[in-house]
């Protein structure tokens, strides 16, 4: 789905099946930010315009919340989202070596996705599977234990 | 739901138990390591052979490492647990344990543990999760109608004399902050459970919520009906979907039930509970933090006072507790505060939950009362270094907190004692070090973490974070002098001293901490000849 040239009253409608059971209750920006970036992956500029109109907030309240978190993407990450996890247990075993098979397999660095849209690269904090470590996801699935020699082994499921 | 109503879910639920049943562990930890895909296995195979067992369901019962984690009953037959249970050995399992009826001897695992005593995690394991009959056959809710019964100033009281302190980190004492809240006059008082689990290396929370959700909500109605709030919030990390998902399944199960709403069990008390996700940033942990993001905005800490006990969630009375803090409720409420105050270690009282993780032979939850030796845990529960290495150091409190070298490991685990060495208790991460790893690059991944997590608002903070990181860079560099030091030591102070919050006030502990344990490993480092005598 391309926002760029979705249809504006598409675009409404979508904002108002994502606001409506948030109305009239207050401090559901981050919430209703939530909705969206689970619908489109990321949030579109296009959609924030028309959140500020149906919440009657200025759009920089909006960016103000988007750039102050790590979990909201300004922009469309791959279809597959593959998360390093950085924890302090998985750093002690060997996350930072997997960033790095990672980014040589893909040809990118953590917040970037292949020219091709089919991977985005992201660390991120503990995942909370310490036990486990080192630990990455590819979309919902979790793999433990990891070893650098077996990323491009992982990868290769989601050519 | 009344008491009686209550009493007979339980009867029902109970009578209903087959003897004859398998626990699949599934939580996050056990997912991760197959166990939907061994749960599915499970219900193929004994449907193959025409078996008929009751499959559940249930939370983490601690040994990660172990994972997948089985537990099989049946009649006559001792009840074990299976260890690295996978899809592929389910054909074994069922062949072994059902149609010879023998224990598959070689995959199965003890976990009982003379050291462990479980009052946070009792039914993380047991109970499923998705279930509210069988939270309530274990017992739920019963702690809820006592104190429904009771003047909220009594449960106050009784939750003082028990000595319960903030599982946070900080450990203030639980009593107190209720009798605070409740105090102020007001015409809407909120409570708040934080979920916001940031420490990179600790999961308790995570663990309780997916394992036991209707403990903490049940612990929340609690602390709701003592300070007199009738609106709960669970501000609980995005990260954790799962945790989201249970909580959010169970509020609905209370509502049909009608544990939530409108006078609650006949009383004159109505609750409701609201989710709300934190969106990745650390400093969301701090209250003030906290409630600036439930308020939809941007999480900035605010100067106190005013404490959210006067000023909090818009600007009414707030309690914030922690997940840990509101499941051991229900326990003291059934059990009684001289109970609870009979455990642990002279200001300390009760358990605490403790992620061990690292380079140990056995991660995972424990735990323990305290007062327990840190000895103890990383050595008799979590078996020692892996690998036949020597351990090093236990770092707790994770960002906030410090490195305790081996030679302090007969030390009991206190807020005070762990404050004396220079660490905190934290919210339970326990992370261990072996010979190998470097304290100078385990302190530059904390302050690391703290630079990018530092909101901005206020200059210590902001500034000393990144000068430190700068130094240290240069150390590790090889590009260091011996000037860095006393430069690192007189930043943090600054820091400590100058921080708006707790994230820059303790930020630079993992530095002072380092320094004062291991500052040779940071003259290693340093190529700069020694000043001649």
């Amino acid at each position: 789905m391309d926002i760029d040239t979705m249809d504006v009253e598409q675009i409404r409608k979508d904002v108002d099946e994502i606001c409506k059971p948030w109305e009239g209750r207050p401090g559901n920006l981050i919430m209703i930010l939530h909705e969206i970036q689970n619908r489109y992956s990321y949030v579109p500029r296009r959609i924030s315009f028309e959140v500020a109109k149906h919440l009657s907030i200025p759009l920089a309240r909006i960016y103000e919340v988007i750039t102050f978190y790590n979990y909201f993407k300004l922009t469309p990450p791959g279809k597959h989202i593959v998360s390093v996890c950085m924890g302090t247990a998985c750093y002690l075993k060997g996350a930072p070596t997997l960033v790095e098979a990672m980014g040589n397999h893909l040809g990118i660095k953590p917040g970037e996705t292949t020219p091709d849209k089919n991977f985005y690269l992201q660390v991120v904090r503990c995942l909370g599977c310490c036990g486990l470590a080192p630990v990455i996801t590819v979309g919902q699935k979790v793999y433990s234990g990891v070893k650098p020699e077996q990323v491009p082994a992982i990868l290769a499921e989601y050519k | 739901m009344n008491k009686e109503e209550l009493k007979k879910i339980k009867e029902e639920t109970l009578a209903r138990k087959k003897k004859t049943w398998i626990r699949v562990g599934m939580a996050t930890c056990g997912i991760a390591a197959g166990a939907q895909d061994t749960y599915f296995a499970l219900r193929e195979e004994l449907k193959k052979h025409k078996l008929t067992v009751d499959i559940r369901k249930c939370g983490c019962v601690g040994k990660c490492s172990a994972e997948p984690l089985v537990e099989v009953a049946m009649e006559g037959m001792p009840t074990v647990f299976y260890h690295h249970l996978t899809k592929d050995k389910v054909p074994q399992l069922v062949e072994t344990h059902f149609l010879k009826k023998t224990v598959w001897h070689n995959q199965t695992i003890s976990l009982q543990d003379p050291h462990q005593l479980r009052i946070v995690l009792r039914n993380c394991g047991i109970v499923d999760p998705d279930n509210i009959k069988d939270y309530i056959a274990l017992g739920g809710y019963a702690a809820l109608a006592r104190v429904l019964e009771m003047k909220p100033e009594d449960v106050i009281d009784q939750v003082k004399k028990s000595g319960l302190r903030g599982r946070g980190g900080a450990g203030f004492p639980t009593g107190l902050k209720w009798e605070l809240t409740r105090k102020v006059p007001a015409d809407q008082k909120y409570i708040i459970c934080n979920g916001d689990e940031g420490d990179p290396g600790a999961y308790m929370d995570r663990g309780v919520l997916e394992g036991d959700p209707h403990a903490v909500i049940e612990g929340m109605m609690i602390a709701g009906y003592a300070i007199g709030a009738n609106k709960g919030f669970f501000y609980i990390r995005a990260e954790y979907p799962l945790a989201v998902e249970r909580i959010e399944k169970a509020i609905k199960q209370c509502l049909s039930n009608k544990l939530l709403g409108q006078n609650i069990m006949g009383s004159s008390f109505s609750f409701d509970i609201e989710v709300r996700l934190g969106a990745g940033a650390f400093v969301c942990g701090e209250e003030t933090a906290l409630i600036a993001s439930i308020e939809g905005k941007r999480g900035y800490p605010h100067p106190r006072p005013p404490y959210p006990a006067v000023k909090g969630l818009w600007d009414k009375p707030t309690c914030i507790n922690n997940v840990e803090t509101l499941a051991n409720l229900p326990p003291i409420l059934t059990n009684g505060a001289a109970w609870f105050a009979g455990i642990g270690h002279e200001k300390s009282k009760g358990t605490k939950v403790f992620a061990v993780t690292g380079k140990v032979k056995q991660s995972g939850l424990v735990e323990v009362p305290m007062g327990t030796t840190i000895r103890d845990i990383v050595f008799n529960i979590a078996g020692g270094a892996a690998n036949n290495k020597k351990v090093k150091a236990v770092q707790t409190g994770g960002p906030s907190g410090g490195v305790i070298p081996e030679q302090f490991f007969d030390t009991p685990v206190s807020y005070e004692n762990l404050q004396n060495l220079g660490s905190i208790m934290g919210s339970g991460g326990m992370i261990v070090m072996d010979e190998d790893d470097s304290m100078v690059d385990i302190t530059k991944f904390y302050l690391g973490f703290c630079v990018d997590e530092s909101c901005g608002k206020c200059a210590p903070c902001r500034i000393g974070g990144t000068q430190m990181l700068r130094i240290l860079n240069r150390i590790t560099a090889g590009e260091g002098t011996l000037a860095d030091l006393d430069k690192l030591r007189s930043i943090s102070q600054a820091m400590q001293k100058a921080s708006l919050c707790g994230l820059g006030q303790t930020a630079p502990n993992p530095v002072v901490s380092t320094l004062r344990y291991f500052e040779h490993e940071y003259r290693a480092l340093i190529k700069e000849p020694a000043p001649k005598q």
